[in-house]
């Protein structure tokens, strides 16, 4: 999924200031699970800054509202109503959502609640950590099912740096080194003769510095 | 020859080499260059030049290097991954050879957390591998990267690498050097070493693989200034072991002789380290210490250095 962080609550009401008919909205999907921007936490800011509108004379009227997905139009455009009676939109979606609601909308101002972090999975209950890098070229046969790109903090492709510490990171001892668990999985899976073939520069033209990426598919285009 | 330097023809004829180390200045201060450089000249066969070394903001190598060329000392320049992508660092490469410089040691770089720009972007467009085989094109088949145009001039370089026998996975690192081998490295310097027993045991896995004679490898010191830097660089640095006994040593040196005592258990460390089949040269990263590398030297018996 892809895992987001609400922003502080200073930075949320610095970004509301000035505006009346505020309209939140949520997104049922990743930042649900991950419990940045689901229905639940639309409630809770949505609390915040009614309280916030009593103690600080704001005046913000506040509507609520979370839909399925921001990143399909079909699900967006049901929000006309309460749209065209909003000052601002709020989104509690992923920077994706945010970009697509006023696409969808492109006379409204629509703010992101959200810092949208990585491409992740839920650990263990509230924690949540980084798997992939969405590169656009994967090579998690060639690793163990571990991948450099995102989990190794230089993207090394062959094999640990001089900084890997007792299986940890160099930057930080709370950080696992990918290479070392690369190198274990592969170990346990009698793969170790991976690890001896060079893997060659990699052509980063599939991944974001190639420019902004496309995925057309005629075969389901109307 | 690869590339005519003065490292490249001791080690090559078989001779014991001996490299150092001078970190550039935080400025554009030339004095400090050449003050540092004075100090090693006669003392080592080459010098590497740090490329931003912990992430701290510095001259930059291809620059430094390039004063000890006009200083008529022969520099190794240093280059990380961190900062470069394939792009600059083959132009780099190409002015830095343009302006005389020999060696070069390709390197993964700190990551830049460590250093005084904490909020940079990395670029680790390749690793340090995938820049060896680069270089080793640009020299020996006359093109840069997926490029069929030759180059325009030569490109004479001896090719360094870094290897760490003290990092985990422990069994994975002769592997990795091997895989650079394969890259093309020319030669090996390793990180600083204390554990003696480990890098034997690392030493003997490179010979059985036959790595020794496919490569040259420069043991890597570091003379101890004071138990504080023994006992900072055990806990903090990543990749180094000091074994209790030598942080023992400096601990029981009288006050005042803690640095003696460093400087001899690091004569002590080279004697044991010629004596190692396949060991080549000893690497000395004497970190600010520059004044104290002819002492140094002198001691551990590796002067007059030889004229190629």
């Amino acid at each position: 999924m892809i895992v987001a962080e609400r922003k502080p609550y200073e930075e949320i009401k610095e970004m509301l200031s000035g505006y009346k008919n505020i309209l939140i909205v949520g997104c049922g999907t990743c930042v649900s699970v991950c419990m940045s921007g689901g229905e639940k936490e639309v409630g809770i800011l949505a609390s915040e800054l009614r309280m916030s509108s009593k103690t600080d004379g704001k005046d913000w009227e506040i509507e609520e509202a979370t839909i399925e997905r921001q990143c399909d139009r079909e699900y967006i455009e049901p929000l006309k109503d309460k749209v065209e009676k909003a000052d601002v939109i709020l989104s509690m979606g992923c920077g994706v959502g945010v970009q697509f609601i006023s696409e969808v909308f492109p006379a409204k101002i629509v703010l992101p609640a959200l810092n949208t972090e990585f491409y992740g999975a839920t650990i263990s209950e509230g924690v949540w950590a980084e798997r992939c890098g969405g590169c656009g070229n994967c090579i998690l046969h060639l690793t163990g099912g571990i991948c450099p790109v995102a989990r190794c903090s230089k993207s090394l492709f062959n094999g640990p740096c001089g900084g890997s510490n007792k299986g940890k990171c160099e930057i930080n001892p709370e950080v696992d080194c990918a290479w070392q668990l690369i190198y274990d999985r592969l170990k346990a899976l009698g793969q170790l003769d991976k690890l001896k073939e060079i893997i060659p520069p990699r052509n980063w033209s599939s991944s974001r510095d190639g420019g902004p990426r496309k995925i057309i598919r005629e075969d389901l285009k109307l | 020859m690869k590339a005519g330097g003065n490292l490249e023809k001791i080690l090559e004829k078989g001779e014991f080499a001996v490299t150092g180390e001078l970190g550039p200045p935080k400025g554009n201060d030339i004095e400090v260059v050449k003050k540092k450089a004075e100090m090693l000249r006669g003392n080592v066969d080459a010098i590497n030049v740090t490329d931003n070394q912990t992430a701290i903001v510095r001259m930059s190598s291809i620059t430094a290097g390039a004063l000890l060329v006009q200083m008529e000392l022969e520099p190794v320049m240093q280059m990380v991954c961190r900062d470069r992508n394939r792009i600059a660092m083959q132009s780099d490469i190409f002015g830095a050879t343009a302006l005389g410089i020999k060696n070069m040691l390709c390197l993964s770089g700190d990551h830049q957390s460590f250093g005084n720009q904490i909020n940079s972007k990395n670029v680790f467009d390749i690793d340090s591998i995938q820049m060896l085989s680069m270089v080793k094109r640009m020299r020996d088949e006359k093109k840069i990267l997926d490029v069929d145009e030759e180059i325009e001039g030569e490109i004479k370089i001896f090719i360094g690498a870094a290897a760490n026998p003290f990092a985990e996975p422990f069994e994975f690192r002769p592997l990795r050097l091997a895989k650079k081998v394969e890259a093309g490295v020319d030669f090996i310097q390793t990180q600083c070493i204390y554990d003696m027993k480990l890098f034997k045991e690392w030493m003997k896995a490179i010979r059985d693989m036959g790595l020794h004679e496919k490569c040259h490898i420069l043991a890597g010191v570091t003379p101890l200034k004071s138990v504080g830097m023994a006992k900072y660089m055990a806990k903090n640095v990543a990749g180094i072991i000091i074994p209790d006994e030598i942080i023992g040593r400096m601990a029981k040196a009288p006050k005042g002789k803690k640095a003696e005592e460093g400087i001899k258990i690091c004569c002590e460390q080279i004697d044991e380290l010629r004596e190692i089949d396949g060991v080549h040269g000893i690497h000395l990263m004497a970190i600010e210490w520059e004044h104290r590398v002819s002492e140094i030297v002198e001691a551990a018996k590796l002067l007059p250095r030889p004229t190629p």
